[in-house]
Protein backbone atom coordinates (compact mmCIF):
# COMPACT_ATOMS: atom_id res chain seq x y z
CA UNK A 1 0.00 0.00 0.00
CA UNK A 2 2.20 2.83 -1.80
CA UNK A 3 -0.20 5.50 0.11
CA UNK A 4 0.42 4.62 3.52
CA UNK A 5 4.25 3.71 3.16
CA UNK A 6 4.24 7.06 1.89
CA UNK A 7 2.17 8.67 5.24
CA UNK A 8 4.03 6.80 7.37
CA UNK A 9 7.71 7.31 6.28
CA UNK A 10 7.37 11.16 5.95
CA UNK A 11 5.25 11.29 9.21
CA UNK A 12 8.25 9.38 11.17
CA UNK A 13 11.12 11.66 9.05
CA UNK A 14 9.14 14.55 10.49
CA UNK A 15 8.77 13.51 14.17
CA UNK A 16 12.53 13.30 14.07
CA UNK A 17 13.53 16.64 11.91
CA UNK A 18 14.82 18.65 14.67
CA UNK A 19 16.44 21.87 14.00
CA UNK A 20 15.41 22.85 10.15
CA UNK A 21 15.75 21.45 6.27
CA UNK A 22 19.16 20.22 7.07
CA UNK A 23 18.88 17.88 9.92
CA UNK A 24 15.97 16.21 7.43
CA UNK A 25 17.85 15.64 4.03
CA UNK A 26 20.15 12.33 5.60
CA UNK A 27 16.36 11.06 7.28
CA UNK A 28 14.49 11.85 3.65
CA UNK A 29 17.62 10.01 1.83
CA UNK A 30 17.80 7.45 4.20
CA UNK A 31 14.11 6.63 3.17
CA UNK A 32 13.75 7.05 -0.46
CA UNK A 33 16.74 5.18 -1.30
CA UNK A 34 16.07 2.32 0.92
CA UNK A 35 12.29 1.84 -0.81
CA UNK A 36 13.94 2.60 -4.09
CA UNK A 37 11.71 5.70 -4.40
CA UNK A 38 14.39 8.03 -5.75
CA UNK A 39 17.68 7.30 -7.06
CA UNK A 40 21.07 9.06 -5.23
CA UNK A 41 21.24 11.41 -8.60
CA UNK A 42 17.60 12.51 -8.95
CA UNK A 43 17.30 13.28 -4.86
CA UNK A 44 20.09 15.55 -5.11
CA UNK A 45 18.74 17.44 -7.95
CA UNK A 46 15.26 17.39 -5.87
CA UNK A 47 17.35 19.03 -3.32
CA UNK A 48 18.46 22.04 -5.24
CA UNK A 49 15.47 22.54 -7.04
CA UNK A 50 13.85 22.84 -3.69
CA UNK A 51 16.23 24.95 -2.47
CA UNK A 52 15.59 27.48 -5.79
CA UNK A 53 12.06 27.15 -5.34
CA UNK A 54 10.48 28.69 -2.78
CA UNK A 55 8.86 26.96 0.69
CA UNK A 56 10.50 24.56 3.13
CA UNK A 57 12.62 22.06 1.48
CA UNK A 58 11.10 19.07 3.51
CA UNK A 59 7.56 19.99 1.80
CA UNK A 60 8.99 20.15 -1.32
CA UNK A 61 11.17 17.35 -0.88
CA UNK A 62 7.70 15.40 -0.27
CA UNK A 63 5.55 16.58 -2.41
CA UNK A 64 7.82 15.43 -5.12
CA UNK A 65 8.68 11.71 -4.19
CA UNK A 66 4.73 11.72 -3.16
CA UNK A 67 4.10 12.96 -6.79
CA UNK A 68 6.58 11.00 -8.74
CA UNK A 69 5.65 7.52 -7.06
CA UNK A 70 2.03 7.71 -6.51
CA UNK A 71 0.79 10.93 -8.49
CA UNK A 72 -1.16 13.63 -7.56
CA UNK A 73 -2.68 11.92 -4.29
CA UNK A 74 0.44 10.59 -3.44
CA UNK A 75 1.84 14.10 -3.27
CA UNK A 76 -0.72 15.44 -1.10
CA UNK A 77 -0.32 12.61 1.43
CA UNK A 78 3.14 12.73 1.72
CA UNK A 79 3.01 16.82 1.94
CA UNK A 80 0.41 16.77 4.88
CA UNK A 81 2.65 13.58 6.76
CA UNK A 82 5.56 16.23 6.86
CA UNK A 83 3.33 18.78 8.34
CA UNK A 84 1.06 17.30 10.29
CA UNK A 85 3.90 16.17 13.29
CA UNK A 86 4.92 20.62 13.88
CA UNK A 87 0.94 21.43 13.22
CA UNK A 88 0.33 19.45 16.23
CA UNK A 89 2.92 19.60 18.54
CA UNK A 90 2.64 23.66 17.95
CA UNK A 91 -1.25 23.32 18.79
CA UNK A 92 0.06 21.18 22.12
CA UNK A 93 2.74 23.85 22.56
CA UNK A 94 0.26 26.70 22.92
CA UNK A 95 -0.97 24.80 25.65
CA UNK A 96 1.30 22.39 27.65
CA UNK A 97 4.99 22.20 25.76
CA UNK A 98 6.25 25.61 27.81
CA UNK A 99 6.38 23.56 30.91
CA UNK A 100 7.36 20.32 29.38
CA UNK A 101 10.39 22.07 27.31
CA UNK A 102 11.89 23.30 30.45
CA UNK A 103 11.44 20.16 32.16
CA UNK A 104 15.19 18.67 33.11
CA UNK A 105 14.60 15.67 31.57
CA UNK A 106 13.31 16.74 28.22
CA UNK A 107 16.47 19.14 28.15
CA UNK A 108 18.70 16.41 28.50
CA UNK A 109 16.58 14.32 26.01
CA UNK A 110 17.20 17.05 23.36
CA UNK A 111 21.01 17.26 24.26
CA UNK A 112 21.57 14.41 23.53
CA UNK A 113 19.88 14.89 19.69
CA UNK A 114 21.48 18.12 18.74
CA UNK A 115 24.91 16.69 18.85
CA UNK A 116 23.90 13.51 16.95
CA UNK A 117 21.60 15.28 14.14
CA UNK A 118 24.91 17.36 13.82
CA UNK A 119 27.22 14.28 13.03
CA UNK A 120 24.73 13.03 10.45
CA UNK A 121 24.51 15.93 8.70
CA UNK A 122 28.09 16.74 8.52
CA UNK A 123 28.64 12.68 7.73
CA UNK A 124 26.05 13.39 4.33
CA UNK A 125 27.29 16.14 3.50
CA UNK A 126 30.87 15.06 3.32
CA UNK A 127 29.78 11.44 2.41
CA UNK A 128 28.25 13.58 -0.64
CA UNK A 129 30.73 15.73 -1.40
CA UNK A 130 33.51 12.96 -2.23
CA UNK A 131 31.19 10.54 -4.12
CA UNK A 132 30.64 13.24 -6.10
CA UNK A 133 34.08 13.39 -7.06
CA UNK A 134 35.18 9.30 -6.84
CA UNK A 135 32.84 6.55 -8.57
CA UNK A 136 33.78 4.25 -6.10
CA UNK A 137 33.30 1.10 -8.61
CA UNK A 138 35.52 -1.52 -9.18
CA UNK A 139 37.51 0.65 -10.98
CA UNK A 140 37.45 3.88 -9.07
CA UNK A 141 38.56 6.83 -10.35
CA UNK A 142 38.73 10.61 -9.83
CA UNK A 143 36.18 12.78 -11.92
CA UNK A 144 38.52 15.92 -12.16
CA UNK A 145 35.90 17.70 -13.52
CA UNK A 146 33.82 17.29 -10.52
CA UNK A 147 36.53 18.03 -8.00
CA UNK A 148 37.86 21.20 -10.10
CA UNK A 149 34.17 22.81 -9.39
CA UNK A 150 33.91 21.70 -5.50
CA UNK A 151 37.79 22.97 -5.06
CA UNK A 152 36.19 26.69 -6.67
CA UNK A 153 32.70 26.71 -5.38
CA UNK A 154 34.72 25.74 -1.17
CA UNK A 155 37.30 29.16 -2.47
CA UNK A 156 34.43 30.92 -3.46
CA UNK A 157 32.45 30.56 -0.47
CA UNK A 158 36.06 30.77 1.91
CA UNK A 159 36.34 34.26 0.07
CA UNK A 160 33.36 35.65 -0.01
CA UNK A 161 33.20 35.18 4.17
CA UNK A 162 36.88 36.82 4.40
CA UNK A 163 36.98 39.38 1.65
CA UNK A 164 33.14 40.68 1.95
CA UNK A 165 32.85 39.17 5.34
CA UNK A 166 29.22 38.22 3.89
CA UNK A 167 27.31 34.87 3.52
CA UNK A 168 27.12 33.68 -0.28
CA UNK A 169 23.73 32.86 0.04
CA UNK A 170 21.93 29.77 -0.96
CA UNK A 171 20.52 30.85 -4.23
CA UNK A 172 24.25 32.29 -5.27
CA UNK A 173 26.00 29.18 -4.85
CA UNK A 174 23.48 26.65 -6.75
CA UNK A 175 23.24 29.85 -9.84
CA UNK A 176 27.20 29.86 -9.50
CA UNK A 177 27.63 26.42 -9.61
CA UNK A 178 25.35 25.73 -12.41
CA UNK A 179 26.82 28.25 -14.85
CA UNK A 180 30.63 26.49 -13.75
CA UNK A 181 28.53 23.41 -14.60
CA UNK A 182 27.61 24.17 -18.06
CA UNK A 183 31.14 25.74 -18.64
CA UNK A 184 33.56 22.23 -17.29
CA UNK A 185 31.39 19.90 -18.50
CA UNK A 186 30.70 21.47 -22.03
CA UNK B 1 -30.31 43.07 16.08
CA UNK B 2 -28.41 39.96 18.26
CA UNK B 3 -28.67 38.42 15.29
CA UNK B 4 -26.76 40.69 13.30
CA UNK B 5 -23.76 41.16 15.20
CA UNK B 6 -23.26 37.61 15.27
CA UNK B 7 -23.70 37.71 11.35
CA UNK B 8 -20.91 40.70 11.87
CA UNK B 9 -18.78 38.27 14.12
CA UNK B 10 -18.97 35.43 11.46
CA UNK B 11 -18.26 38.27 8.57
CA UNK B 12 -14.63 39.38 10.68
CA UNK B 13 -14.21 35.63 11.26
CA UNK B 14 -14.16 34.86 7.69
CA UNK B 15 -12.19 38.58 6.61
CA UNK B 16 -9.38 37.18 9.37
CA UNK B 17 -9.17 33.68 8.24
CA UNK B 18 -8.84 34.99 4.22
CA UNK B 19 -6.23 37.38 5.62
CA UNK B 20 -4.14 34.46 7.14
CA UNK B 21 -4.32 32.79 4.45
CA UNK B 22 -3.02 34.57 1.58
CA UNK B 23 -0.83 36.34 4.09
CA UNK B 24 1.02 32.57 4.57
CA UNK B 25 0.16 32.43 1.13
CA UNK B 26 2.73 35.31 0.40
CA UNK B 27 5.14 34.28 2.80
CA UNK B 28 5.37 30.40 1.55
CA UNK B 29 5.50 32.01 -2.20
CA UNK B 30 8.34 34.50 -1.78
CA UNK B 31 10.90 32.33 0.75
CA UNK B 32 13.60 30.90 -0.63
CA UNK B 33 16.59 28.70 1.01
CA UNK B 34 14.40 27.25 4.11
CA UNK B 35 13.43 28.23 7.63
CA UNK B 36 16.08 30.70 9.12
CA UNK B 37 15.30 32.80 5.63
CA UNK B 38 11.46 32.36 6.35
CA UNK B 39 11.78 33.57 10.28
CA UNK B 40 12.93 37.04 9.53
CA UNK B 41 9.88 37.83 6.62
CA UNK B 42 7.71 36.37 9.28
CA UNK B 43 8.79 38.63 11.68
CA UNK B 44 8.51 41.45 9.14
CA UNK B 45 5.02 40.71 8.18
CA UNK B 46 3.33 39.26 11.09
CA UNK B 47 4.98 41.46 14.12
CA UNK B 48 5.70 44.62 12.12
CA UNK B 49 3.02 45.26 9.68
CA UNK B 50 0.38 42.80 10.74
CA UNK B 51 1.11 43.31 14.77
CA UNK B 52 -1.09 39.84 14.75
CA UNK B 53 1.96 38.38 17.72
CA UNK B 54 4.52 40.90 19.65
CA UNK B 55 8.30 40.49 19.09
CA UNK B 56 8.39 38.30 21.92
CA UNK B 57 6.29 35.35 21.42
CA UNK B 58 8.00 35.15 18.08
CA UNK B 59 11.16 34.86 19.77
CA UNK B 60 9.19 32.16 21.77
CA UNK B 61 7.95 30.43 18.50
CA UNK B 62 11.54 30.26 16.65
CA UNK B 63 12.94 28.81 20.01
CA UNK B 64 10.05 25.97 20.25
CA UNK B 65 10.41 25.40 16.39
CA UNK B 66 14.26 24.89 17.42
CA UNK B 67 13.78 22.70 19.29
CA UNK B 68 10.88 20.59 17.97
CA UNK B 69 10.70 18.78 14.80
CA UNK B 70 9.38 19.84 11.68
CA UNK B 71 9.81 22.89 8.93
CA UNK B 72 10.16 26.47 11.49
CA UNK B 73 7.51 27.87 8.63
CA UNK B 74 4.82 25.77 9.60
CA UNK B 75 5.64 26.01 13.10
CA UNK B 76 5.35 29.73 12.86
CA UNK B 77 2.52 29.72 10.69
CA UNK B 78 0.36 27.12 13.21
CA UNK B 79 1.37 29.69 15.91
CA UNK B 80 0.23 33.06 14.61
CA UNK B 81 -3.02 31.22 13.30
CA UNK B 82 -3.56 30.00 16.63
CA UNK B 83 -3.73 32.86 18.11
CA UNK B 84 -5.43 34.79 15.86
CA UNK B 85 -8.36 32.80 14.85
CA UNK B 86 -8.20 29.56 17.01
CA UNK B 87 -7.74 25.92 15.39
CA UNK B 88 -9.44 27.02 11.74
CA UNK B 89 -6.95 29.80 11.64
CA UNK B 90 -4.07 27.52 12.73
CA UNK B 91 -5.75 25.39 10.02
CA UNK B 92 -5.96 28.44 7.27
CA UNK B 93 -2.10 29.44 7.91
CA UNK B 94 -0.82 26.21 7.65
CA UNK B 95 -2.29 25.26 4.48
CA UNK B 96 -1.35 28.87 3.13
CA UNK B 97 2.28 28.69 3.91
CA UNK B 98 2.45 25.13 2.06
CA UNK B 99 -0.07 25.35 -1.15
CA UNK B 100 2.25 27.28 -2.86
CA UNK B 101 5.51 25.21 -2.51
CA UNK B 102 3.24 22.15 -3.20
CA UNK B 103 1.69 23.44 -6.61
CA UNK B 104 5.20 24.42 -7.83
CA UNK B 105 6.88 21.07 -7.00
CA UNK B 106 4.12 18.90 -8.30
CA UNK B 107 3.96 20.86 -11.41
CA UNK B 108 8.17 20.67 -11.38
CA UNK B 109 7.62 16.33 -10.74
CA UNK B 110 5.28 16.29 -13.83
CA UNK B 111 8.27 17.22 -16.56
CA UNK B 112 11.43 16.97 -14.70
CA UNK B 113 12.48 13.74 -16.34
CA UNK B 114 12.16 15.33 -19.78
CA UNK B 115 13.66 19.03 -18.32
CA UNK B 116 17.00 16.70 -17.57
CA UNK B 117 17.39 15.56 -20.77
CA UNK B 118 18.51 18.63 -22.40
CA UNK B 119 21.92 18.55 -22.18
CA UNK B 120 22.49 22.03 -20.71
CA UNK B 121 20.63 21.37 -17.86
CA UNK B 122 22.02 18.04 -17.37
CA UNK B 123 25.67 19.92 -17.08
CA UNK B 124 24.09 22.85 -14.94
CA UNK B 125 22.65 20.20 -13.01
CA UNK B 126 26.17 18.25 -12.69
CA UNK B 127 27.54 21.53 -10.92
CA UNK B 128 24.59 22.29 -8.74
CA UNK B 129 24.93 18.58 -7.02
CA UNK B 130 28.16 19.70 -5.80
CA UNK B 131 26.61 22.96 -4.82
CA UNK B 132 24.25 21.12 -2.72
CA UNK B 133 26.76 19.02 -0.73
CA UNK B 134 28.83 21.94 -0.01
CA UNK B 135 25.41 23.69 1.13
CA UNK B 136 24.87 20.81 3.75
CA UNK B 137 28.32 20.72 4.77
CA UNK B 138 28.10 24.68 5.34
CA UNK B 139 24.78 24.05 7.84
CA UNK B 140 26.77 21.19 9.89
CA UNK B 141 29.71 23.48 10.27
CA UNK B 142 27.30 26.33 11.19
CA UNK B 143 25.53 23.94 13.36
CA UNK B 144 28.90 23.11 15.20
CA UNK B 145 29.84 26.53 15.58
CA UNK B 146 26.86 26.99 18.21
CA UNK B 147 27.04 24.09 19.93
CA UNK B 148 28.20 23.38 23.46
CA UNK B 149 31.99 22.45 23.37
CA UNK B 150 31.46 19.36 26.28
CA UNK B 151 32.34 16.23 26.23
CA UNK B 152 29.52 14.45 25.81
CA UNK B 153 28.13 16.12 23.22
CA UNK B 154 31.79 16.08 21.35
CA UNK B 155 31.14 12.46 22.05
CA UNK B 156 27.81 11.70 20.28
CA UNK B 157 29.01 14.18 17.32
CA UNK B 158 32.02 11.69 16.73
CA UNK B 159 30.60 9.26 16.97
CA UNK B 160 26.94 9.71 15.24
CA UNK B 161 29.50 11.00 12.33
CA UNK B 162 31.63 7.67 12.09
CA UNK B 163 28.25 5.43 12.28
CA UNK B 164 26.76 7.73 9.49
CA UNK B 165 29.95 7.57 7.01
CA UNK B 166 30.66 4.09 7.36
CA UNK B 167 26.63 3.54 6.68
CA UNK B 168 27.01 5.35 3.78
CA UNK B 169 29.94 3.62 2.54
CA UNK B 170 28.83 0.25 2.88
CA UNK B 171 25.32 1.14 2.54
CA UNK B 172 24.65 -0.51 5.98
CA UNK B 173 20.69 -1.27 7.00
CA UNK B 174 20.38 0.76 9.81
CA UNK B 175 18.24 3.51 9.84
CA UNK B 176 19.64 7.57 11.00
CA UNK B 177 16.56 7.69 13.73
CA UNK B 178 17.57 4.74 15.42
CA UNK B 179 20.82 6.51 15.60
CA UNK B 180 19.29 9.37 16.91
CA UNK B 181 17.35 7.38 19.54
CA UNK B 182 20.62 5.89 20.92
CA UNK B 183 21.95 9.47 21.17
CA UNK B 184 18.78 10.61 23.32
CA UNK B 185 18.69 6.97 25.70
CA UNK B 186 22.30 7.99 26.32
CA UNK B 187 22.14 11.84 27.28
CA UNK B 188 19.32 10.82 29.36
CA UNK B 189 21.65 7.97 30.82
CA UNK B 190 24.38 10.56 31.74
CA UNK B 191 21.56 13.05 33.03
CA UNK B 192 20.33 10.68 35.24
CA UNK B 193 23.73 8.98 36.30
CA UNK B 194 24.65 13.20 36.86
CA UNK B 195 21.63 14.55 39.43
CA UNK B 196 22.00 10.78 40.99
CA UNK B 197 25.87 11.52 41.76
CA UNK B 198 24.89 15.51 42.70
CA UNK B 199 22.54 14.47 45.18
CA UNK B 200 24.18 11.75 46.67
CA UNK B 201 27.09 14.39 47.37
CA UNK B 202 24.63 16.86 48.52
CA UNK B 203 23.41 14.07 51.14
CA UNK B 204 26.91 13.13 51.93
CA UNK B 205 27.55 16.71 52.86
Amino acid sequence: MIYLELFWNFFRVSCFAFGGAYSAIPLIRDVVLSHGWLTDETLTYMIAVSESTPGPIMVNLATYVGSSQAGFLGAVLATLAVILPSFIIILLAMVVLKTVIDNPYVQAVLEGLKPCIIGIILATGVYMCVSNCLTLTADSSIDLRAAGILVLLLLLTAGVKVFAKKQLSPIMLILISACLGIIIYH
Amino acid sequence: MHQSTGKRKAMKENHILCRLFMTFMKIGLFTFGGGYAMISIIENICVEKNKWITHDEMMNVTVIAESTPGPIAINCATFVGYRQAGLIGATAATLGVTIPSFLIIFAISLFLNNFLEISVIAHAFHGIKIAVSVLIVKAAVKMMKHMKKQFLPLAILTCSFTVMMLINMFSWDFSSISLMLIAAVISLFFFTLETKLLRKEGEQK
